[in-house]
């Protein structure tokens, strides 16, 4: 076990291409930590370099405080789980497992020890003697699990691990990589291009974009007081809603009607080279049917009313999109997020808001409805470089912090 | 994909065709094998099943050391050739596969020109040669120019074989404490058995067939090989043809191909590297 620091850590090809730029991070000893961000954003890369299986070109990689920059794989004495498995077809699952250890010149019985006792930890007793082919994808994966940890490494290192499970076994297996985290409390640095495993997995994530980081923190951080517009569109689901907002005498005009600025805000859009067009973020659960609040939120927030295109009923709560004209929120790191998911061409004039009311509204399809929202949860950007505006000091303060 | 077609008339027109195919290739070999168990009288009956049946002819044929020697120097030298090109060829189509090397192009390049060049040229140059370094007529003399035509064979079938190895498991092996000599030895080369025995197999017929460079290259029984000890029989007399004799001979030497061919047809298991990946 050891903690391992990226310092300015950077990856460059002969070409000129940069696929990762002075990434600087800090891994506690026992933490999990999440590399997410969209494809071809450096994150594999940078897993790649800290396991020895890229050159390092800038900078330096310290585990347990020794440079290991030179160093070959073998001598990092780290463990890799690869997004394809890469079991060995032509050994069984036991000689799988066993690999490592026969490697590392174990004698006989601590290597049969050590396998079965991480052959039960994963439920693969049964399965030791059957061949990869043999296996179903999720038994696979934990077979990959299992030659991980059965030498006890310094850290693990995991590409996407999960991604080419079906979605119900990775739910699953969601949970068996977080209970054995937590119980071998190895510092474990995990790749990932999906949100949802960087919420729920990791201690910190580490956003990146471009070969750079974007931000670190903790899920919740992250969700709650996003640096920028980049991080703001990639945590969460639905994603936040981004409308395009024109500054007026001190108020911003919207879609979703005039929002009233506090004195932070403003002092901050009196500048020299001060924006006078800013993109408003608003996230799903920060709306609701206005004939549900009572007058004390009533007072906190501001509504506007929307034709209600469709409802979906999940039960706990109403997922709601509403149609709303104006400008559509453009900025470079939309158009990116867009493109990841794979939805740059669907234009149409206006835009769809998605909002999650409460299960008690009576919202219907079709019908024009009041709904209110949270202005001090909404975040206000910068769309020339996307900036979070109304973070102050790592915190969101929303719109009317004085 | 479209399903297979399998209505009666396409049975039999398949049928059909593959019984062509497996007569026209199988009639001159049962042809021979016919020959060699008739008697010099009824030789040339014309009849495709003998009415005489003999083993005369083979006994003839191991009576005499000419035969036996030949048989011993063709499997000596064509397993020797075999077994140096598929070692070497197995390392360079590794490297040409997996690694990026200055001049990489040049070999696979040259290796096709080697592999194009007409034999025949060469036999002459190869004989003085051979005769200035006292090779000829040795069993080194057969065997450096076996490897040097079977190792662009080898290298392009092997590194075929290697480019369908997922990476992934040398990154594997190499994260499990492995050397790059112990990733190759203990994953990669396992996986790439089934293309090493396919090579073998193919250099090894190459090296057992070859006649020119075997006439060329030998002077002596010393040296000669099969093929070319067929071409030396002679009759008990000059007005004896020698026909029965070299069918028997031509069976003889085609055995060991069939059994070296089944011996490793059981090691080409198909479908070995499922499973190491999600497909």
């Amino acid at each position: 076990m050891a903690d391992i620091v990226l310092d300015k850590v950077s990856k460059s090809f002969p070409d000129g291409t940069v696929a990762v730029r002075d990434v600087d991070l800090e891994i506690a000893d026992g933490e999990f930590v999440i590399l997410v961000g969209p494809s071809g954003c450096g994150k594999s890369t940078t897993l790649n370099m800290i396991a020895g299986l890229e050159d390092i070109t800038g900078g330096e990689l310290r585990i347990a405080g020794e440079r290991v920059n030179d160093k070959a794989p073998r001598d990092r004495d780290i463990a890799m789980v690869f997004q394809s498995y890469a079991l060995y077809p032509n050994m069984t699952v036991r000689e799988n497992m066993a690999f490592p250890l026969r490697l590392a010149k174990l004698d006989k019985e601590t290597i049969e020890q050590k396998v079965s006792e991480a052959a039960k930890v994963l439920e693969l007793t049964a399965l030791l003697d059957r061949k990869p082919a043999n296996l179903s994808g999720g038994q696979r994966q934990r077979v990959a699990m299992g030659r991980a940890i059965v030498r006890s490494p310094k850290a693990f290192l995991m590409d996407e691990p999960l991604s080419n499970l079906d979605a119900k076994l990775r739910v699953q297996m969601r949970t068996v990589v977080s209970r054995l985290q937590k119980k071998l409390g190895t510092t474990t640095v995990y790749v990932t291009h999906d949100q949802t495993e960087a919420m729920t997995l990791g201690d910190r994530v580490v956003i990146m974009r471009g070969g750079a980081v974007q931000q670190v923190g903790p899920p919740q951080e992250l969700y709650d007081n996003p640096a920028n517009l980049f991080v703001a569109g990639f945590i969460g689901s639905p994603s936040m809603n981004f409308l395009h907002a024109a500054v007026e005498d001190g108020k911003l005009r919207t879609a979703v009607g005039d929002v009233p600025l506090g004195d932070r805000i403003r002092r901050e859009l009196t500048a020299e080279d001060a924006p006078r067009e800013l993109i408003l973020g608003i996230r799903p659960e920060h709306f609701e049917d206005a004939s549900l609040i009572d007058d004390e939120t009533r007072a906190r927030g501001t509504e506007f009313e929307a034709p209600v295109e469709i409802v979906e009923s999940m039960g706990s709560d109403k997922y709601v999109y509403l149609t709303v004209e104006g400008e559509r929120a453009s900025a470079a790191e939309l158009e990116e997020l867009a493109a990841d998911v794979g939805t740059e061409d669907l234009t149409g004039s206006g835009s769809s808001l998605v909002t999650r009311l409460s299960a008690e509204s009576t919202v219907a399809e079709g019908e024009s409805r009041r709904i209110w929202f949270n202005l001090e949860k909404i975040h206000l950007f910068d769309p020339s470089n996307g900036r979070n505006l109304t973070l102050h000091e790592g915190r969101a303060a929303g719109a009317l912090a004085s | 994909m479209a399903a297979m077609d399998t209505t009666a008339a396409a049975k039999w027109r398949w049928g059909l065709l593959d019984v062509v195919v497996v007569v026209f290739a199988l009639v001159p070999v049962l042809w021979i094998a016919s020959l060699s168990f008739k008697t010099t009288g009824t030789l040339t009956d014309g009849n495709f099943i003998p009415r005489e049946w003999t083993l005369d002819n083979y006994r003839t044929i191991f009576s005499t050391d000419q035969f036996v020697r030949a048989l011993v120097n063709s499997i000596g030298i064509a397993l020797i050739a075999t077994t140096i090109a598929v070692v070497l060829g197995t390392m360079a189509a590794y490297a040409v596969a997996r690694l990026d090397f200055p001049g990489k192009k040049a070999l696979v390049g040259v290796s096709l020109l080697i592999a194009m060049f007409p034999q025949v040229s060469l036999v002459s140059p190869l004989f003085e040669i051979e005769r200035s370094l006292g090779l000829f007529d040795t069993w080194p003399g057969l065997i450096l120019p076996y490897i040097t035509f079977a190792l662009p064979l080898a290298i392009y079938t092997l590194s075929a074989f290697f480019k369908q190895i997922p990476w992934d498991l040398e990154k594997a092996a190499k994260m499990d404490g492995a050397t790059q000599g112990q990733a190759f030895r203990r994953v990669i080369a396992p996986l790439a058995a089934p293309g090493v025995f396919t090579t073998a197999i193919l250099v090894f017929i190459f090296c057992w067939n070859d006649f020119l460079f075997a006439i060329s290259l030998t002077s002596t029984e010393r040296s000669r090989t099969v093929p070319v000890a067929l071409s030396f029989f002679t009759g008990e007399s000059q007005f004896e043809d020698p026909t029965g004799a070299i069918c028997a001979a031509a069976v003889v030497i085609t055995i060991p191909i069939i059994l070296f061919v089944l011996f490793f047809q059981r090691r080409i298991v198909s479908g070995l590297t499922s499973g190491a990946v999600k497909g």
